[in-house]
């Protein structure tokens, strides 16, 4: 392989990758404050992203992605409110299995309203065919905006899950939330915080990742499972370790495509995840932490 | 207890049966006013909804205007659609239910390739017409007695797609292709078809149908040093591969399927589309044709009904449709019954039928009709499907009657 087109396998694998590491992000909010995953995830930047689309006919693009992400902040408040607070008994797995309900919902919501049809929003800066050239290869400016927009909301969850009063109460719900309601923190409270915070940050994510991916009704899921993949691999509830894992990912992905023919993509993907599922068996459902919500 | 339970329903299920088969009977007395049930299996939703939205809409909208006109040999035609979310195994469920509870005449549809092969064997068994809206050649090769197709060729695309390449001077393509039905067997006919048009695929890749970026996959072609890209799919990537390319400064034509014939797909592409070329039906530029060919009336007047009705731009996916409710209500009527095998071989009878795919010229051997004549070389111009100029005229493939 010659040295630009090394660069230019980089390249692709960083554009996967950073679209990968997006919405792994939204993952990770929710999973930090209930210990559960939330696979209406793709629903919410599939929400996100066609609300501007149409809101981007009527009003300039900043705007409209904006109003956008308002309001799927306020649609992720309201799942919270109807579906996750009614459950009694609400053990994660239970929760778990309403997301799913949730995202399936959605999905058929948003078929009603925004029909079949792929959608996409215009390319930030510049078009469809305009690229930056690095290094001897190329790459679409639109790529730079999702790194930029990942660097950016993982500076700011980290700030504000480290430093603030309100991000460190989240924290604590998720640890123990019995012991966090004993301090005072209004655990129902930071639940519907952490959906609407995850909605809104899913539905910027979207909206950024929209002109590479398009956007169709149905195409949460595909996107949930792959950042569902990155969020494990990059430790749940670690969003810096999230967008490595993504990059990581991506990189993976598309070296091992240079190599073996294109089909084995997802196989490469899935083999990772099980990899590091066997060999880092404190991953998925059986987080120690997780346990408290029983009690709740 | 347990007894008169048990007498109450056996009760109740006497009453249903006496009256299902009174309903047996009235039905059987009014049979000639009863209207004609054809079966639709498209996929409305899914990652085929560009190809089944506006076939079942164009469906409906013929279904009405045959009704309107008084039906067929004076009967109405009753169209049950059914939305199979681009799965084959909802294809499979669905055409059972058209098949054993409605006990259709015909299924027009499934819109792609993969849920017709699914039904095929299906539709056979059960000698049920089954017209597919579905590209691939295997639908109607093998033959099957009942099974038929309206979309052009498979193979005939792909030699439209080489010849214009050996016109442009160009030998060595890279092929990406999508993994469903419909992707797999373009594949397939390209690499058989490229050594007898002189055209060397020096790579051939497939990809997934819900793939959101390919610039991985188009670097892989970049660093063979393809002179052109042949992108084989029906599914929303295929507008994703033309602004890929530009991405990645792979600076080589760009050749679609006849699976790119819809203006959403140009639209979605952007500024990136422009100079895509595909072989296509002469559907999108109806306009543009002179008014002494055969297909230029009912082309017109398809595009101004469709798109007068729904407010959408008609795609010549809908008129695969269009050319199936053709062929069966033509069927019907040279039948003069609405007996399967009496229809069936009507249909073989059909020549010189047009639709809006070509001149369709069934025969026991033919189930498609549609000769290398039905396809021209289009190209997107500033946004806009347009003939591509330097076209030759079709070296092999049967000559139209009509032309």
């Amino acid at each position: 392989m010659v040295w630009a087109q090394i660069v230019q396998y980089c390249l692709s694998g960083i554009t996967v990758g950073s679209v990968y590491a997006i919405v792994a992000i939204g993952f990770n909010i929710i999973y930090n404050t209930t210990g559960i995953i939330n696979f209406a995830q793709g629903e919410f930047l599939i929400l996100g992203a066609m609300t501007a689309v149409s809101l981007a006919q009527v009003m300039p693009l900043w705007p409209a992605i904006a109003c956008a992400v308002v309001l799927t902040t306020i649609v992720g408040g309201l799942v919270e409110l109807l579906f996750i607070r009614p459950v009694r008994q609400a053990s994660p797995l239970r929760l778990i299995v309403v997301t799913i309900g949730v995202s399936i919902l959605m999905r058929e919501g948003m078929l009603h309203v925004w029909d079949e049809k792929v959608r996409a929003l215009p390319y930030f800066t510049g078009s469809g065919v305009s690229t930056v050239r690095v290094l001897g290869a190329h790459v679409s400016p639109q790529v730079l905006w999702v790194l930029g927009v990942c660097a950016a909301i993982v500076a700011g969850l980290t700030l504000f899950f480290r430093c603030t009063l309100t991000g460190r109460a989240m924290r604590a719900c998720a640890d123990d939330r019995m012991a966090a309601r004993l301090c005072g923190v209004n655990d129902r409270r930071m639940v519907a915080l952490s959906f609407m915070l995850s909605a809104g940050i899913g539905a910027l994510a979207g909206c950024v990742v929209s002109p590479i991916t398009q956007t169709q009704y149905d195409m949460g899921a595909p996107l949930a499972i792959k950042g569902f993949t990155v969020a494990i691999l990059g430790g749940l509830g670690n969003s810096a370790g999230a967008v490595a894992a993504g990059l990581l990912l991506g990189l993976l992905e598309v070296f091992a495509m240079s190599q073996l023919p294109v089909a084995y993509k997802e196989a490469v993907a899935i083999v990772v995840l099980l990899l590091v599922l066997v060999f880092r068996p404190t991953g998925l459902f059986v987080r120690r932490e997780s346990a408290s919500l029983r009690t709740a | 207890m347990r007894k008169i339970f048990a007498l109450a329903v056996a009760a109740a299920v006497a009453v249903i049966i006496a009256g299902q088969s009174g309903c047996g009977k009235g039905g059987s007395k009014s049979e000639a006013e009863a209207p004609i049930k054809i079966g639709a299996l498209f996929a409305i939703t899914g990652p085929g909804s560009f190809l089944g939205a506006p076939e079942a809409k164009t469906a409906e909208m013929f279904r009405d205007r045959i009704n309107a006109a008084g039906g067929i040999n004076g009967r109405k035609i009753e169209l049950l659609v059914r939305d199979t979310a681009t799965t084959p195994a909802n294809a499979i469920s669905l055409a059972k239910k058209l098949i054993e509870e409605d006990k259709v005449l015909a299924i027009i549809g499934p819109s792609t390739s993969g849920e017709t092969m699914a039904i095929k064997q299906l539709c056979e068994e059960n000698r049920t017409i089954l017209i597919s809206c579905a590209a691939a050649e295997t639908i109607v090769n093998p033959l099957a007695r009942y099974v038929f197709k309206t979309p052009q060729k498979d193979s005939d695309a792909a030699r439209w797609i080489f010849r214009t390449m050996k016109e442009m001077g160009l030998t060595r393509a890279g092929v990406i292709t999508s993994n469903d039905g419909f992707g797999v067997a373009g594949a397939e006919q390209l690499k058989k078809l490229a050594p007898e048009s002189g055209i060397t695929i020096v790579i051939s890749e497939s990809y997934d149908k819900n793939e959101t970026d390919l610039t991985g996959v188009l670097t892989k072609l970049k660093g063979q040093n393809v002179e052109a890209v042949i992108n084989w799919s029906i599914v929303p990537a295929q507008s994703l591969v033309a602004k890929n390319m530009k991405q990645i400064a792979l600076n080589v034509p760009l050749f679609q399927s006849h699976g790119f014939g819809n203006i959403r797909y140009v639209r979605a592409g952007g500024e990136a589309a422009n100079g895509t070329l595909f072989p296509c039906g002469r559907l999108l530029v109806a306009e543009v044709l002179p008014d002494s060919h055969p297909q230029k009336k009912l082309l017109v007047e398809y595009k101004r009904e469709y798109e007068a009705r729904y407010k959408e731009d008609v795609s010549t996916f809908g008129g695969h449709a269009y050319d199936a409710m053709l062929i069966i209500t033509e069927a019907i009527r040279k039948a003069g019954s609405t007996d399967r095998e009496k229809v069936r071989d009507a249909i073989e009878s059909l020549k010189g039928l047009v639709g809006t795919a070509g001149i369709f010229n069934f025969s026991p051997q033919d189930h498609n009709g549609l000769g290398m004549d039905a396809f021209e070389m289009l190209t997107v111009k500033d946004g806009k499907f347009a003939l591509y100029e330097k076209k030759a005229a079709p070296a092999t493939g049967r000559a139209s009657p009509n032309e």
